[in-house]
């Protein structure tokens, strides 16, 4: 019984704990471009309270039940990513289901969200949405390619599909993946970008040409929704790559300066650029971060 | 315990704190006025500082602006998107178009009280008014949502009818989707 206990709340502390950690780098991302502009910028709590003031909104809008849902897949999807990521090596409270998933089912279950969210777009009948849910599905077919050729060589190289049991390999031989395997770390990191959607790769949301894309139809307690689940999934994404390239973390602190210091690269980037358009975000991830794939599979394989 | 007025004011307190703090925009390009929301957003006067930030479209949206002069065929569409924008829900007038017709007054093809076809939170003067105005009447509609007195969408449900008759004053063929209240 004892030990379902802990579970249980070592589940909610998880999940409050990436759901804070994420809001707090969403107001960071916002301080940090607006001083890039050379504007003094909203302050960093900032995305607290517009979460708040969504869920104190009164919603009437009806499309259909997938739209009712889709919100709902999207923070289903990032919580239970969440379940299955190492969030520190050891320690009580946040193992969760560390041991039960392997990187497969990841990558697997990080799809589970966009789909149901492109499902709940396309009930909206808006035509920006479903132009930006085929945008986003482009872009996600341009990343995936040499992200997943980046963890396929891990598997290879290291003979294991667990994260943890990736984590172990650190920690025994005493240095990071990002330096006995660079040529998967550069792979993925060029793919990474992608991932969180900021500009040069926003193109999926665009608010100037698509009026913000799939979620132009939701508003109220459900962007509020979606907006909970980003943040939380930015901190998966995050976590996994300082699980698989950065020797992950043995308290909370060295991941917070970890995942920040990742963090950063996507969103600095992301302010001194313009955005791409579709085919330009697939050719450039289908260029050197393919070829970083490949080297690192031939590595690996050799 | 849990329903009565003293509770209610606690959260009421709480849910404006967190509704003045975060005005999500969207900007109404009607008349010249649309030129004045450009440098208010951006490095120089920097409206994000109080949470303000755009939104795309108005079912995200709190804030309408009507920046200017509303020709008789734009009210048909900022009709559309006051209703489909969510409670609660405010409306900025932009410049003297607004409040009175200004140098349009006598226009054939322009709308010269805003406030008749649509309620209106906050207006402000000026033709154009400057982004410091703009950011004023901003801090303005920020004291009223605290205070609860912005409470267009309210009288917009209530009224209904009044404000739809003169509406249909305007707008002669009539055919629009139903207000879901
Ligand atoms: S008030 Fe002046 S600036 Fe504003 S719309 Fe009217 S004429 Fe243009």
């Amino acid at each position: 019984m004892e030990g379902i206990g802990y579970k249980i709340l070592g589940a909610l502390l998880t999940t409050l704990l990436a759901f804070t950690v994420g809001m707090f780098y969403a107001g960071f991302r916002r301080k940090i471009i607006a001083r890039i502009q050379n504007r003094v910028g909203p302050p960093v709590y900032q995305n607290f309270l517009d979460v708040l003031k969504l869920l104190s909104k009164k919603t009437s809008v009806n499309h259909g039940i997938m739209q009712h849902l889709a919100p709902l897949w999207l923070i289903t999807m990032s919580v239970s990513t969440l379940m299955f990521i190492p969030v520190l090596k050891d320690g009580l409270f946040f193992t969760n289901l560390n041991f039960s998933g392997d990187l497969i089912f990841l990558l697997y279950i990080m799809v589970f969200g966009p789909l149901g969210m492109a499902l709940g777009a396309g009930q909206t009948g808006n035509p920006n949405s479903a132009i930006g849910v085929s945008r986003g599905l482009t872009q996600m077919v341009g990343f995936e390619i040499p992200w997943i050729m980046a963890i396929v060589a891990l598997m290879i190289q290291y003979k294991t599909t667990s994260v943890t049991g990736l984590l172990d390999i650190q920690s025994q031989n005493g240095t990071w993946m990002m330096f006995s395997s660079p040529l998967a770390f550069i792979a993925a990191l060029l793919a990474m970008p992608g991932m969180f959607r900021y500009a040069p790769f926003d193109i999926v949301g665009a608010p100037a040409e698509l009026a913000s894309g799939p979620i132009s139809e939701f508003g109220g307690k459900y962007l509020s929704t979606m907006m909970t689940s980003g943040s939380i999934f930015a901190f998966v994404k995050l976590t996994l790559y300082v699980d698989l390239f950065m020797g992950g973390a043995s308290n909370l602190i060295e991941l917070v300066i970890k995942t920040f210091a990742l963090y950063m690269y996507p969103v600095l980037w992301g302010a001194v650029s313009p955005r791409f358009r579709t085919e330009q975000a697939v050719r450039y991830f289908w260029g050197w971060p393919l070829f970083f794939g490949f080297a690192a599979l031939i590595y690996a394989a050799f | 315990m849990y329903n009565d007025k003293e509770s209610q004011k606690i959260v009421d307190i709480i849910q404006n704190f967190a509704r003045k703090h975060s005005l999500f925009v969207l900007a109404y390009g009607t008349g010249c006025g649309a030129i004045e929301i450009p440098p208010t957003m951006t490095s120089r006067y920097d409206a994000e500082r109080f949470g303000i930030r755009g939104a795309a479209t108005p079912r995200q949206a709190d804030v309408l602006l009507i920046t200017g002069y509303l020709a008789t065929k734009t009210l048909k569409r900022v009709i559309r998107v006051y209703e489909q924008m969510q409670d609660p829900k405010y409306v900025m007038g932009f410049g003297s178009c607004a409040i009175n017709g200004g140098m349009y007054w006598d226009s054939y093809n322009t709308i010269n009280m805003l406030d008749k076809y649509i309620p209106v939170d906050v207006y402000i003067n000026g033709c154009m008014p400057r982004p410091e105005a703009v950011i004023a009447g901003f801090v303005k509609l920020q004291k009223l949502i605290q205070e609860g007195k912005a409470d267009g969408w309210d009288r917009y449900k209530k009224n209904l009818d009044e404000y739809r008759a003169n509406q249909k004053k305007i707008i002669t063929n009539w055919v629009m989707p139903d207000f879901n209240r």
